[in-house]
């Protein structure tokens, strides 16, 4: 079973190409690193899955039907701009707001809708955390309610928009632990995108690899080699693998490395 | 107090309105949007002076103003979201317009005063009941939207994913402050509408981190920033405006230092 499929994609973004003709399938259950420099289309090419942008050409679908606005099978948890990060809003209203929010009408809070939302709070660990308001709450400690807000309606597919962004390492670490934790618990398939390959190493099945307008899909063996991302971006990669941990090197110089920013930023 | 019969108007109107206002004014202090709020009720004075004008009642000039105003702004959506400027253009170009008006009008400056600094004591019986279907009216938008709205605004990326439109939340709510706003100005009058839209819905953020217990708490403080305002005026012979706004201000002062002294332990 394919949870989501792509076949010829290209997607645009004021008339530029971000994608270009890109085709691949993520089996159902995977989990999937979504690397790439910035730019390369992770955030755009999550907005395709979602139904949000159209592709200019080919077919996104998902568990074999054509990608659509508010599908729910899908859960997404949007990178985050910090726009609730400063309101004394208790985290709870804020998950909450998830639920059926799409519906119109006034919110009661039915007791269908609370249990779902304290489903979901339990699942991450946030039940206490939601009961402090937001601004008082670590960038680590957000995450796992706005992760507790993507699980609402029970998807199968879950977008993770750069969910490590701004978190320090001890941080990153929990929250990568904790959504692999509920990918397993679930068999959720996982897209999670981030800025270090390193970060998500040890709990990824696959890496989806995005550069150059090409996307490059499989275990992180067959992807993060010399010739495959030397191909991807056009130019002369080289792969050391280190302790465990896996540094790209682009042109001489080390561009990706455990905590730096983008691999290939600087390429 | 109650003996007089303008008393029992203006606690009625005051009445309604401020309860009104404090559960629009919640939102809109949510949405980060006071400002727009504030300009609508200045757009608004354009249409209550050029209705004087037309010989057509302040009120519904007023409602007609904000509403295209509201609606206008709305369907710029984000791109007017952060215009300061452009929002504080229109709103003095609006209240320059009115001036205009009543220039032609040749009004009594009473009449302008009424409209910019409100004239609670000068509602008629008549006009509550006209405030009380538009308060209903604008409430029953706000309970429609509630849910969406409150997904929008608190998580607009994924709410968009899940299927909301952000642009018809956008309108529809500008609409509902619109009226809320045109109502306002009836009891505090159109500079001093962010007294009851802001204060009260600000005030009750700081007191309380949950959601439903803001949105109650804001139309309590609005009552009775509102109620003691017009009980100070009856008694000092003061204007209930200035009360009101005096109300509103010294509430959120104290609601924002008890919020830093607990932050600060």
């Amino acid at each position: 079973m394919t949870a989501l499929a792509l076949s010829g994609v290209t997607l645009a973004l004021g008339g530029r190409e971000v994608l270009s003709g890109v085709s691949f399938a993520v089996p159902d259950g995977a989990f999937v690193g979504v690397l790439g420099p910035n730019g390369a289309g992770k955030t755009t090419l999550m907005r395709a899955v979602l139904g949000l942008l159209r592709p200019v050409r080919g077919t996104v679908s998902v568990f074999g039907a054509p990608a659509r606005r508010g599908n729910p099978a899908i859960g997404y948890l949007p990178q985050a701009r910090g726009s609730t990060a400063g309101l004394r809003l208790r985290g709870y209203d804020l998950v909450a707001a998830a639920a059926s929010g799409h519906r119109f009408g006034l919110t009661l809070g039915g007791a269908a809708e609370r249990r779902e939302v304290d489903w979901a709070l339990d699942l991450v660990g946030g039940t206490a955390l939601a009961e402090r308001p937001l601004g008082e709450l670590s960038g680590g400690e957000r995450q796992r309610l706005l992760l507790a807000q993507a699980l609402l309606g029970r998807p199968e597919l879950l977008l993770l928009d750069e969910p490590l962004a701004s978190l320090d390492p001890r941080h990153q670490h929990g929250v990568v632990t904790l959504v692999r934790e509920i990918q397993q618990h679930l068999k959720l398939t996982v897209l999670f995108s981030a800025h270090d390959l390193n970060a998500v190493l040890g709990v990824l099945d696959q890496v989806l690899y995005l550069g150059g307008g090409q996307a490059a899909l499989g275990t992180v063996d067959a992807v993060v080699t010399a010739p495959v991302l030397s191909r991807l971006y056009g130019a002369s990669i080289d792969v050391a693998r280190i302790g465990g941990r896996i540094f790209v090197v682009a042109g001489g110089q080390t561009v990706g490395c455990a905590h730096e920013h983008a691999p290939l930023a600087a390429g | 107090m109650f003996g007089y019969g303008f008393m029992v108007n203006a606690f009625a109107a005051a009445g309604i309105v401020a309860v009104l206002a404090g559960v629009v004014g919640y939102v809109l202090v949510l949405r980060g949007q006071t400002f727009a709020g504030h300009a609508l009720s200045h757009v608004g004075f354009s249409g209550a002076t050029g209705a004087v004008l037309l010989g057509v009642s302040p009120l519904w000039g007023m409602v007609l103003m904000t509403l295209a105003g509201g609606i206008g702004m709305g369907l710029l959506g984000e791109k007017l979201a952060h215009r300061d400027v452009a929002i504080g253009l229109v709103l003095s170009m609006s209240l320059g317009l009115g001036m205009l008006f009543l220039h032609f009008f040749t009004a009594s400056a009473s009449q302008a005063t009424a409209l910019l600094f409100g004239n609670v004591l000068g509602v008629t019986a008549g006009a509550v009941w006209t405030l009380l279907a538009l308060a209903v009216v604008s409430l029953a938008g706000l309970a429609v939207l509630a849910r969406p709205l409150l997904f929008a605004t608190l998580q607009p990326e994924l709410a968009e994913a899940k299927g909301v439109n952000l642009r018809l939340m956008g309108v529809g709510f500008l609409a509902v402050v619109a009226l809320a706003t045109a109502l306002c100005v009836q009891i505090v009058g159109v500079l001093l509408v962010f007294s009851l839209m802001a204060g009260p819905a600000a005030a009750a953020q700081a007191l309380t981190a949950r959601l439903a217990r803001g949105v109650a708490l804001a139309a309590v403080l609005a009552l009775a920033e509102a109620w003691g305002g017009l009980t100070l005026a009856y008694h000092t012979d003061w204007p209930a405006s200035f009360w009101i706004t005096a109300l509103s201000g010294g509430a959120y002062l104290l609601a924002a230092l008890r919020q830093g002294m607990r932050i600060r332990r």
